[in-house]
């Protein structure tokens, strides 16, 4: 039973580094680059959750759909003035560091405004616990939510880029910028919304993964933002059903790791899988092998 | 007064000046050709017209309105298509979603259902290979596709580059046959070609730029029997 048990905590955390992930490749599919600061949007959601519900006593649903607004806002704000004046630089190189740098830059305010210890964050998914086998494996509310929230997030993200005008736009930026622009996409409006998306979901990875480890730091989304990132990688980053898939596998082989080899080098498990799995198939594994045209 | 009217038009890649004034006009449903040597600088004449390319000088005028500094996604809007060189469809979508893709700038969708069917009745091969990802289409097919997409705009102008570059010659005759069809339709036709023989046959007016200037212009016809055109340019 233990077994099932940690599967399932594996999942549940997996679902937490898909949603991230998926931030992380919708960015890199449309707008090509690696935005590294996505994993301290997360932090800021976390923040603006517990802030609006023990400061301002606002109600859970209305601290959510506020973090919600405030990560969207910040993710498009952060992508107008950091990275859009590097579009036409020369080398990819500029927007990447300048990424780096938006990273600390957020963590760093964070720290400025709610110190370096850690905050324990409140309740905000109350569902009862669902106990299965007489008892003897119990599932825990947020870890139901967080799954079925990421199953209807990777359902309606994948309807909406292929279904709806704005989804295709995305495609259409994602395969060629220059054939979109000539189509009438304009371009800059649809990386916008790329990373609207993006933060937003950030959001509701914020609040399911304080739910689940309730402790909060500035430094919070650094390590899972680099995990999804991994996540993104391992999946073929630019791709959603690889997002999804890698980051649950990487979800599951962190807690079997922990559990059967050493919580220690849980981490370095998963970089291990990484590098494992580049050796093998450099484009991950949804990833499209592209071929240079000439 | 001209359709389209380019005026001294002056670009850079960098400091390398690669337009350095260059001036043409295109009447309503004329069919115009720019040929020239490669890197004369006729695809960096159809990306600034189209806004791809920021102009340094000049301007550009269509229908009287100043579109110098119009951004490129706007441009289609105002009826100016732009068939890129190298087709540069959307290979991972289906042939219909890059049709569709096509007609973004429209709202009314009758009319868009409208345009799908003139485009399949002349381009019947996209309708049989509708469902197709259009990266698994021959050369000539991508061809046929990015001409369609571009007609799914219904634009007043289109503006064509290259579209016979690695074609084999049966596709090369039907590319020209079907240029021929779109300008029966009312629609005027800007067409920068390698090849200036089939160009020159089917255009009514022809500039050939060289280096980035404009060296002769005139009637096709003229310029087809020109000694030094052919030398240059036909290989005659």
């Amino acid at each position: 039973m233990s077994f099932i048990s940690y599967l399932k905590d594996g999942i549940s955390l997996g679902s937490i580094y898909a949603i991230i992930a998926l931030g992380y490749t919708m960015v890199y599919g449309i707008a090509k680059m690696l935005n590294f600061a996505h994993g301290d949007v997360i932090m800021v959601g976390a923040f603006v959750i517990l802030a609006a519900i023990t400061k301002a006593g606002l109600s859970p649903l209305l601290s959510v759909l506020l973090a919600i607004i405030v990560c969207t806002v910040l993710g498009v704000t952060i992508e107008m003035i950091a990275y859009r004046p590097l579009r036409k630089a020369s080398s990819n190189l500029a927007v990447l560091i300048t990424a780096i740098g938006v990273s600390y830059l957020l963590q760093n305010v964070a720290l400025l405004i709610f110190g370096a210890d850690a905050k324990s964050f409140v309740t905000v998914i109350d569902v009862p616990a669902l106990k299965l086998f007489d008892g003897q494996l119990t599932i825990k509310g947020i870890t139901i939510v967080t799954i079925i929230a990421c199953i209807v997030i990777m359902a309606g993200l994948t309807f909406f880029v292929k279904k709806t005008k704005p989804g295709r736009a995305m495609q259409a930026v994602s395969e060629d910028r220059d054939a979109a622009q000539l189509m009438g996409i304009n371009v800059n409006a649809t990386i916008s919304l790329t990373f609207a998306i993006g933060s937003g979901l950030a959001a509701i990875a914020g609040l399911l993964l304080c739910s689940a480890y309730p402790t909060l730091t500035p430094y919070t989304g650094a390590m899972p933002g680099i995990k999804a990132f991994v996540a993104a990688v391992f999946g073929g980053i630019g791709s959603i059903p690889g997002a999804m898939i890698g980051g649950i596998l990487l979800g599951v082989i962190e807690i079997f790791g922990r559990a059967y080899i050493s919580s220690q080098v849980a981490d370095a498990i998963v970089f291990a899988v990484l590098i494992i799995v580049l050796l093998v198939r450099p484009a991950g594994l949804f990833g499209k092998n592209i071929q240079e045209k000439v | 007064m001209a359709m389209l009217e380019v005026k001294d038009l002056h670009v850079y890649y960098g400091v390398i000046e690669a337009l350095k004034g260059v001036s043409f006009e295109v009447n309503q449903g004329e069919v115009i050709a720019l040929i020239g040597a490669n890197g004369a600088g006729k695809t960096t004449t159809l990306h600034t017209l189209t806004g791809l390319l920021p102009a340094k000088q000049g301007s550009i005028i269509f229908d009287g309105k100043d579109i110098t500094k119009v951004p490129a996604h706007k441009i289609v809007h105002m009826g100016i298509a732009h068939v890129p060189e190298g087709r540069r469809v959307f290979s991972e979508l289906s042939v219909y979603e890059n049709l569709i893709m096509g007609a973004y700038t429209r709202k009314e969708k009758a009319e868009i259902a409208e345009s799908l069917k003139t485009v399949y009745t002349r381009f019947p091969r996209l309708e049989e290979r509708k469902n197709q990802r259009a990266g698994t289409l021959s050369g000539g097919e991508q061809q046929m596709l990015a001409m369609g997409r571009a007609l799914m705009s219904k634009p007043r102008i289109i503006v064509m580059d290259e579209p016979s570059m690695g074609l084999s010659p049966i596709f090369v005759n039907e590319i020209f046959d079907i240029i021929q069809k779109v300008r029966e339709t009312g629609t005027t036709v800007l067409l920068v070609e390698q090849n200036a023989k089939k160009a020159l046959t089917i255009a009514d007016r022809a500039y050939v730029l060289e280096t980035g200037k404009i060296s002769l212009s005139g009637k096709a016809e003229d310029l087809l029997h020109d000694e030094s055109v052919q030398k240059a340019y036909l290989g005659e």
